[in-house]
């Protein structure tokens, strides 16, 4: 079987992870299990993991991506750790408005204000 | 431009027939937030009957008709499932449900488009979405 081509970018900075996503558009079955499933690795690894998602490169996501979403965010409690999300454009962050997920999810403007953000 | 008419099995498939629609929505001039208002409800769509009509069974077929005016999108959607009341979904922006994975297609659908509904058996949705400057 092929190996999974890499959907995610790690950096760190201090103790905090951040997890660039690489699709431009996250949107169909495929895509969003494989990084789904690569989140879920870097989670299961972590201990009270504090986690930067990077949204720059995404341009499209569908409702499927924001299940994928929760799901990380419930994992990353689970271990006493926290996610924060940035880069988010304009036309995604109303998909998050419009579904209230605005109010789940810490969104910061930047990476530097998500890394600054961490307690 | 008359009604186009196309029959997929996946998702790969269904991205091609997505390009083509957007290329003729480019074409016409519609602007990026209404394309992207486009592509949106119909991956929701589309996904919804791949993934729940047709329970991905690659046997079975999700036909897609849409027509691109200048001044229009209609879409339509139908797959060979059972169908499923589309006023019995829970909201998803409810508290209680705001954490639950699934379940917020049928919502952006009505929220991105003009026109949503659906057929009395629930296996075919149809969409409109007008070109506004």
């Amino acid at each position: 079987m092929r190996e999974q081509d890499p959907r995610l970018r790690l950096s760190v900075n201090g103790n905090v992870t951040i997890i660039e996503l690489l699709d431009r558009k996250i949107l169909d079955g495929v895509n969003i299990l494989q990084i789904g499933e690569q989140l879920s690795a870097l989670v299961a690894q972590a201990n009270a993991p504090k986690f930067v998602l990077d949204f720059t490169n995404v341009a499209h996501l569908s409702s499927s991506t924001l299940g994928v979403l929760i799901t990380l965010s419930k994992r990353v409690r689970e271990k006493a750790g926290q996610l924060r999300l940035c880069g988010i454009q304009p036309a995604i962050l109303e998909i998050f408005v419009i579904t209230r997920l605005n109010e789940i999810f810490q969104i910061c403007s930047s990476r530097e204000e998500a890394v600054k953000s961490f307690v | 431009m008359a009604k186009m008419v196309r029959t997929v099995t996946d998702y790969a498939s269904a991205r091609i027939v997505q390009r083509e629609l957007l290329e003729q929505a480019r074409q016409r001039g519609y602007s990026e937030e209404t394309a992207f208002a486009i592509r949106l409800a119909f991956e929701e769509a589309t996904n919804n009957a791949i993934r729940h009509g047709n329970a991905m069974d690659p046997a079975k077929g999700v036909r897609i008709e849409y027509e691109v005016t200048a001044r229009r999108t209609t879409i339509s959607v139908a797959d060979e499932g059972r169908g499923f009341d589309p006023d019995g979904l829970p909201d998803p922006t409810c508290d209680e449900n705001l954490e639950k994975p699934g379940g917020r297609g049928v919502m952006l659908m009505r929220a991105y488009m003009d026109k949503v509904t659906f057929n009395r058996r629930g296996n075919r949705v149809s969409m409109v979405k007008h070109n506004r400057p």
